[in-house]
């Protein structure tokens, strides 16, 4: 394994790795190639995800199942849910921004294996890519993504196989990926910094790797089993011969109620390091951040069977479940109270970038609060596998989420790209997919209390018309993509430039030239050990260190 | 001039903490209530919802107060204030929120123990039940004991429910019926005994706030007791097969004696009732 010298060094590889464009389609082991290849790649499965939700919508448009056929909706559904999770947002909130950022982070000139990252992200295309095509070839899996046997031992057994294949060297994926950032994060550190200097997001990242490193090998394990269950015909979830479908069931939340972990803590780290640039104020309460962001991971991984609450499960494991899993709103809510702390009192540019940030904390706090409303055994058996918990979890993981990667793309592009985006489109997309977003979901969570199950295709006409409203938030949703697919084109090509720092941001990934060159810094690596120096009281900010000609391009962005 | 702020502060809270309370208990989200666990339910709802609304507008309305409040204005270049944190503020707004949630659950627990969530446990220990003891009973909420003590004594009437893809049968031991859909008396307490032929499905019936999946080599159990009569929908909650969406029956709640006549011109066996 080839590991990664942190003084300056001679170029691994010159000569032999593609430069340009070419370089995105290549076996590269720079990390920031590694990052934006994740996030394209991980764009693409969005929009295809983004199709097959919008063709849910569609069905659910009418109250009679007209627009697909029936099966053919359950794959649709299936690959949607699968898509979205393991192909968008668990590629994009860890792959993408933390190989781009966590070398920058901890001082060095890349992730500690740069092969098996390389390795990690080629690793996804052709999954997604079978994924998908299992649709064409054989029929896709048709048992949610949740997978539960008996179901999905009795439904059409090659398209579940390539969805179980699918999502092991997903999965595996995965774990390379986290091995290699917890090794990064703890072992590729600068001399001189310590682990409480640095950025949220590396805290973020360390976290959510040890979920990624502890769970998702179950997962593997489980779906592993349950293929010899498809193919071999044991028994070791199928009720007919002697298996328990409901240790199945633990089994998956096991890696699955971390998995929203895995999605969303990523997401607060991110923010973490968004709000204080356009703020202009250091990062509030930095120290409980971090034991929120630990205490979350502990919490996280003891709180699987709120999924279960229906699923026959003893009444002393409902009540333990419930504490475990409403004691999570306490780190949480530190979270928010400290991003809210720190726009109080700042000087708040109402860029793109800020708008997405807190579009992301409106949108999660409604999301936490039906949360721990679900969190209650008896609150949770009324509306346990109803449209209430869909509701609820798209506020987590797309109002959470996809809005926090948008936020994070206005914000990082100019480094990415040296070229900024275009501000005015940038807020026309935010205001159109935060009412979107809300007027597809929040109307779900009364067709969920009324009566109408989740992953159905027809339903009882008296919930026809809030659908269509639903539906109608969608199709915004669907809409906003366009100006942002144009911006972020048209801005690559002729957007003005960036220069190395417009935020004038403290953080090390900007105090080098924006795209950064081959191993990070021309120069020394510079060491920070105050990410979040913002704010001299009394005095006027000191631009010497970060002034440039293109420094105000943050404030006429307003 | 610290006081007129600390005062507009305190009105703030006054009205949002108001405001709160009167969404939650005056917006009803929920459909009607019709068996013994709903008003139950409505009133944990209520509390639930009324913390929720005060959390989120409180939460919105700071961001967006900070939002216009704080924004930099054209031509203004300096830092905010340097507060790196507070820890009287961090401890206050760790405090809170462990006090309300510890609330929400110690209050949850109640509303569950009073849905009767807490009995089958012990109900599995005694010896001298219906079922056959050898068998575990799997979750479910309310017992027979339970119910029936709390309803003018009235035996609970004992209903075997199978689901298959994609219908529900309903079968009484005591006359021998099998029906596709639930007939109930009206303020009896109700034991479904539910096992699944093929995948698993899910019990689910809005109006009486109750869901139990129906798994198969797992019986599990589930009791209620209707309080207004009418036709509800059974739903299946459960991804089940292709027809899910379809699977669906009805619970029709009778008047006792529209009960009483149901069963005798269905049953197969006579058989003298309690």
């Amino acid at each position: 394994m080839t590991v990664a010298i942190s003084p300056p060094s001679k170029k691994q590889s010159d000569g032999l790795q593609p430069t340009g464009w070419l370089r995105y389609f290549s076996f590269s082991l720079d990390h920031k190639v590694i990052g934006l290849q994740y996030l394209v790649c991980g764009f693409i499965f969005y929009l295809i995800g983004g199709v097959l939700g919008g063709a849910i919508r569609i069905e659910l448009a009418s109250p009679i199942a007209d627009f697909m056929a029936r099966d053919v909706y359950n794959q649709v559904l299936t690959l949607h849910g699968t898509v979205m999770i393991f192909l968008w947002i668990v590629p994009v909130v860890n792959g993408a921004f933390g190989n781009y950022l966590i070398p920058f982070y901890v001082g060095a000139r890349d992730m500690a294996f740069p092969r098996l990252n390389a390795v990690a992200f080629w690793m996804i295309p052709p999954a997604g890519l079978l994924l998908i095509s299992s649709y064409f070839i054989t029929g896709a899996a048709q048992s949610g993504w949740t997978a539960y046997p008996p179901l999905s031992i009795t439904t059409p057994a090659a398209g579940q196989i390539i969805w179980i294949l699918s999502v092991l060297l997903l999965g595996g994926s995965s774990i390379f990926g986290g091995i290699n950032f917890i090794a990064t994060i703890l072992k590729l550190r600068q001399p001189g910094l310590k682990l409480m200097q640095l950025p949220m997001y590396c805290w973020a990242m360390l976290g959510t790797s040890i979920l990624v490193v502890l769970s998702t090998p179950v997962l593997a394990g489980t779906l592993v089993l349950l293929s010899f269950d498809i193919v071999a015909h044991t028994g070791f979830f199928n009720p007919s011969l002697g298996g328990n479908a409901v240790v199945y069931q633990h089994l998956f939340w096991f890696y699955s109620h971390p998995a929203v972990y895995i999605m969303v803590l990523p997401a607060f780290g991110l923010v973490s390091e968004i709000l204080p640039v356009h703020c202009r104020k250091p990062l509030f309460g930095y120290t409980s951040m971090v034991y929120s962001i630990m205490t979350i991971v502990i919490l996280g991984l003891v709180v699987w069977a709120h999924h279960m609450f229906t699923s026959g499960t003893p009444p002393w494991m409902r009540l333990f479940f419930t504490i475990a899993t409403s004691f999570i709103a306490v780190p949480t809510g530190i979270k928010f109270f400290n991003w809210l702390a720190t726009l109080w009192g700042g000087r708040i540019s109402l860029n793109s970038a800020v708008l997405f940030s807190c579009g992301f904390i409106i949108n999660f706090v409604l999301g936490g609060i039906t949360g721990v409303a679900l969190a209650q055994v008896p609150f949770d058996i009324h509306v346990h596998d109803t449209y209430f918990v869909v509701a609820h979890f798209h506020y987590i993981v797309y109002g959470g989420s996809v809005f926090v990667i948008f936020a994070s793309i206005y914000h990082w592009y100019p480094k990415f790209t040296g070229r900024m985006l275009n501000e005015s489109l940038g807020r026309f997309h935010f205001l159109i997919t935060f009412i979107g977003f809300n007027l597809c979901f929040a109307p779900q969570h009364w067709l969920g209390l009324n009566g109408m199950p989740r992953r159905v295709a027809e339903y009882d006409p008296q919930f026809t018309l809030i659908n269509q409203i639903s539906s109608v938030g969608a199709l915004l949703m669907a809409i906003s993509t366009l100006p942002f697919l144009w911006n972020v084109v048209q801005s690559a090509l002729s957007g003005p430039i960036a220069g190395d720092n417009p935020w004038r941001a403290l953080t090390p990934e900007w105090l080098t030239s924006s795209p950064p060159p081959v191993e990070n810094w021309s120069g020394k690596a510079p060491l920070v050990t105050e990410p979040y120096g913002y704010g001299v009281p009394g005095e006027q900010l000191n631009l010497e260190k970060t002034s440039n000609s293109d420094s105000d391009l943050g404030s006429k962005s307003q | 001039m610290p006081t007129p702020f600390a005062i507009l502060t305190l009105a703030l809270v006054i009205a949002l903490v108001l405001g709160g309370l009167w969404i939650g208990q005056n917006v009803n989200l929920l459909p009607i209530d019709a068996s013994a666990n709903a008003p139950v339910y409505d009133e944990l709802f209520r509390v639930l919802f009324s913390i929720g609304a005060i959390l989120f507008l409180g939460i919105v309305g700071l961001v967006v107060f900070s939002l216009i409040k704080f924004r930099r204005r054209p031509g203004q270049l300096d830092d905010g204030l340097a507060i790196e944190g507070n820890l009287p503020l961090e401890i206050f707004w760790t405090a809170v929120p462990a006090v309300v949630v510890l609330f929400v659950g110690l209050y949850s627990f109640d509303i569950y123990d009073r849905m009767g969530g807490m009995v089958p446990l012990a109900h599995d220990a005694h010896d001298h039940q219906m079922m056959d003891m050898k068998e575990q009973i799997w979750g479910g909420i309310g017992s027979v004991a339970d119910a029936s003590s709390a309803d003018n004594g009235l035996a609970a009437l004992a209903v075997e429910v199978t689901a298959m893809q994609y219908a529900f049968l309903f079968h009484y031991p005591q006359g021998d019926i099998i029906s596709g859909e639930l007939h109930v008396p009206l303020g009896q307490p109700v034991t479904l005994r539910m096992e699944s032929k093929d995948v698993i499905h899910a019990f689910w019936v809005p109006e009486f706030r109750i869901k139990q999946d129906i798994i198969p080599g797992q019986p599990t159990l589930l009791n209620f007791t209707a309080t207004k009569p009418g036709r509800y929908p059974i739903i299946c909650a459960e991804l089940c097969g292709p027809y899910h969406g379809n699977m669906h029956s009805k619970v029709i709640v009778e008047a006792p004696g529209d009960y009483d006549t149901w069963f005798s011109n269905n049953a197969k066996t006579t058989v003298s009732e309690a």
